[in-house]
């Protein structure tokens, strides 16, 4: 496959992965605010999605205060935001056009409307027809991407690549989430009563609260929202669920360059597969989620100095 | 002026290949014509069939208006084409092959050598090199018009990036989904194995010695008004889309940067223009092509299709000579007509030309895509004025030919149905001694009233295109 294919194809992937959980994060927050809390509990949580993308300054840029309108308008539909759905949604579509004979017609035509429709949608507009819903519509686009990559592209390395992206991209997202609202929901370590409804809505946010109940069968505590993002293999957004997907589907691709990528991968697969979560808690699970993320951005990193853009061999 | 009607006779009766679909349509209620024509047009957005339009936003895309009134052509009439498409691309290939090498033609004084050898299309770094099967014109879409009295000429011959063989696939496959009923009662010959043929071809001229060649299709990017098409025909044929920037050469060998490393590349189904294809070479500001593929080329470790040069062949100074190609190399009188064409560099044929301007179409010669060009009869005063003062202070950059009634056909418009021009763009494969086609091509017509101008980037639309099997 052409590296500039299998970047196309990387970042694609990315991308619709990164709408959904931004979709997701979004509509939790936004649900939460319309719960009693205080002015200052709800500011806190919108800034906390402009800080979870480091978006701060960009943000300042365009707005004075923090609102539940302003950052919404900023993360749904913000043209010039580069992190928005919006512009998410553009660039999957774009690198779905420059690889259009690569993926298969439906994967195509799912990206494209989506795009279109995405498009033609003001946010007034949104807003006035329930800003849920239209988060409901990117997670059921994303939901529709996925199957029809699953249901119609042959399981070669284009779709090792699409897999990859992904993966990465919510192993990034996922941590980036706990991070954010962990320090929000516990600021000074375990002390205090948990706020059931906060962590109920962390919980939805990566579609786990059902999961939850099912898993443990019990209350909510925080240790064991931990566990279950981090540490549970079988639950489709945890870390552990992601890194072994990551190895699988780099092992999958490897080529002569990429043995000190797999390394990598491998060693950081190893650091969940035989964590415990008291040990991560105990570590300070602050700490160790940036430990984590900075390992996958270089991860990311390896993959395309292996794959995506190798350096000429002509020269 | 007399048009000839596609569909409709001298008498107002419809003619006999059209019977069947005139009953169909006469029977279907026109709620249903309007919903899968809306169905077609959304389907059209959806897949993305779409082109961009030079001078427009970046990035911008519109579709190519398709129209449901197919365009049919009897047996009889396709086979006497295809014959005398077969014998001009034939003789075309054999023109590049000798002006490229021993230059018989102009030795024989059948054309004058400065005509060629100054024409700003012919390669000089093409001089002596064999190409495989000596085939240069690998692709060819020559465009058909019928006149008044139902005569077919030959409008031009396009030899070097030919395009719109994708809408001829996509509008086939649009016709069958909105209207089954339609492909049960007529034989219509199918054309949807065009992209085998293609890909058979290119395989076919692989350079010598490779059995199993890496054939690949080359696009100027994203960007580029027929990167559909490009993307379509890659995908078809299974093979790789590749940019420049995706190729490189070392050591007169051309490979493609994979996720696996360098790859072999033999056969390259290139969609850029010369000028573009080795900055090393040719335009040195382009990015869009790969430094010193021309040399890889010349010393034969890979194929281009089309070959470097074939813009001298189809360019429209020369195209007034390819009647005498046709005799000189085969020995045959030419089978499809060539339209009368006064060549403003002669003093006599330009003085012709500005003396009846209003009557006259006036071609750049080096331009296509109906940029450039002068239609006498539908111009205003002023334009025939700017078309007089551009023609005397370069003539031998115009030639003029005498306008045709290009044919019409029954097309949905806003008012309803009406007559509307048309022409034919047939896509010709050539490798070795073998040159085919899929019956039929591309059909083009002008959307607007009266208009002779069929090109999509003036507005013109497509329609599928039948050949009726006895």
């Amino acid at each position: 496959m052409l590296s500039r294919t299998a970047d196309h194809l990387f970042w694609m992937s990315r991308y619709i992965e990164r709408a959904e959980n931004l979709a997701r994060l979004l509509d939790v927050t936004w649900q939460m605010s319309l719960v009693p809390q205080s002015l200052e509990a709800a500011n806190q949580n919108w800034n906390a999605i402009i800080a979870l993308n480091s978006l701060e300054e960009t943000y300042a840029k365009k707005y004075s205060e923090i609102t539940a309108e302003n950052v919404l308008r900023f993360m749904v539909s913000d043209a010039d935001n580069f992190a928005s759905i919006h512009s998410c949604l553009r660039m999957a579509r774009e690198n779905a056009h420059a690889v259009r004979g690569t993926i298969t017609t439906e994967m195509w035509e799912t990206l494209n409307a989506t795009w279109l429709e995405a498009r033609e949608k003001s946010f007034e507009q949104l807003l006035n027809a329930g800003i849920s819903e239209f988060f409901e519509w990117v997670k059921m686009r994303s939901s529709l991407s996925r199957g029809t990559t699953l249901g119609t592209l042959l399981q070669d390395k284009a779709y090792h690549f699409i897999r990859l992206g992904t993966l990465l991209e919510r192993a990034d997202n996922t941590a980036r989430i706990l991070d954010v609202k962990y320090h929000v929901l516990r600021p000074h370590g375990d002390e205090g009563a948990t706020d059931f409804y906060q962590w109920g809505a962390l919980l939805r946010s990566v579609s786990a609260f059902e999961v939850y109940r099912k898993v443990y069968r019990d209350v909510i505590t925080p240790e064991r929202v931990a566990e279950l993002l981090i540490l549970r293999e079988d639950m489709p957004r945890s870390l552990h669920f992601c890194m072994n997907g990551v190895v699988k589907n780099l092992d999958l691709i490897a080529n002569r360059h990429s043995g000190e990528t797999q390394r990598q991968a491998g060693l950081l697969h190893a650091k969940l597969h035989y964590a415990r979560v008291e040990d991560i808690l105990e570590q300070g699970l602050h700490e160790w989620l940036t430990d984590f993320m900075d390992h996958i951005y270089m991860l990311g990193d390896g993959i395309s100095k292996d794959f995506l853009v190798p350096m000429a061999e002509a020269a | 002026m007399n048009f000839y009607n596609e569909m409709i006779d001298a008498n107002d009766g419809v003619r006999a290949h059209y019977q069947g679909y005139d009953q169909w349509l006469k029977a279907t209620p026109p709620e249903r014509i309007a919903r899968k024509r809306a169905e077609a047009d959304l389907a059209f957005h959806r897949v993305g069939i779409t082109f961009a339009v030079y001078g427009e936003e970046a990035g911008k895309e519109r579709l190519i208006p398709f129209d449901i009134i197919p365009r049919i052509i009897p047996s009889a009439e396709w086979k006497s084409l295809q014959s005398g498409l077969r014998q001009r691309v034939k003789a075309l290939n054999m023109f590049l092959h000798d002006i490229y090498h021993d230059q018989e033609i102009l030795k024989a004084g059948k054309i004058p050598a400065e005509q060629i050898l100054n024409n700003a299309q012919y390669r000089p770094v093409m001089k002596g090199v064999d190409v495989p099967g000596g085939i240069y014109a690998h692709i060819a879409g020559v465009d058909i018009v019928r006149a008044g009295a139902g005569e077919f000429y030959v409008l031009e011959d396009n030899l070097r990036v030919p395009s719109g063989v994708s809408y001829m696939l996509e509008d086939r496959k649009m016709m069958m989904r909105l209207f089954p009923e339609l492909f049960a009662k007529h034989k219509v010959a199918p054309v949807h194995h065009y992209p085998d043929m293609l890909l058979e071809k290119l395989r076919a001229v692989a350079p010598q010695g490779v059995n199993d060649p890496t054939v690949v299709v080359m696009t100027p990017g994203a960007y580029n008004s027929a990167y559909f098409e490009h993307t379509f025909l890659a995908q078809q044929m299974g093979v790789e889309l590749v940019e420049g920037r995706d190729l490189f050469v070392k050591d007169e060998v051309v490979y493609m940067q994979t996720t696996q490393g360098p790859q072999r590349v033999d056969v390259i189904y290139r969609r850029i223009d010369d000028d573009y294809m080795d900055p090393t070479v040719f335009r040195a500001e382009s990015t869009l092509g790969v430094p010193g593929i021309l040399k890889a080329y010349q010393a034969g470790n890979v194929t281009l299709a089309n070959a470097i040069g074939t813009g001298v062949a189809d360019d429209k100074s020369i195209y007034p000579y390819v009647p005498e190609m046709i005799r000189f190399y085969l020995g045959e009188e030419p089978k499809l007509n060539n339209v009368p064409t006064y060549m403003c560099r002669k003093p006599d044929d330009l003085k012709y030309v500005l003396d009846h301007l209003p009557e006259l179409v006036v071609k750049e010669v080096h331009g296509a895509g109906g940029y450039g060009m002068l239609v006498g009869p539908a111009a205003s005063k002023e334009q025939i004025e700017h078309f007089r003062q551009l023609l005397i202070a370069k003539p031998d950059g115009y030639i003029g030919q005498p306008t045709l009634a290009l044919s019409n056909c029954p097309t949905f418009v806003e008012e309803g149905i009406a007559p509307r021009h048309l022409d034919l763009r047939p896509f010709v494969l050539s490798s070795g001694k073998c040159v085919n086609m899929v019956p039929g091509g591309l059909t083009r017509v002008a959307l607007t009233k009266g208009s002779l101008v069929v090109n999509s980037s003036q507005g013109g639309g497509t329609k599928d295109t039948w050949v009726l099997e006895d």
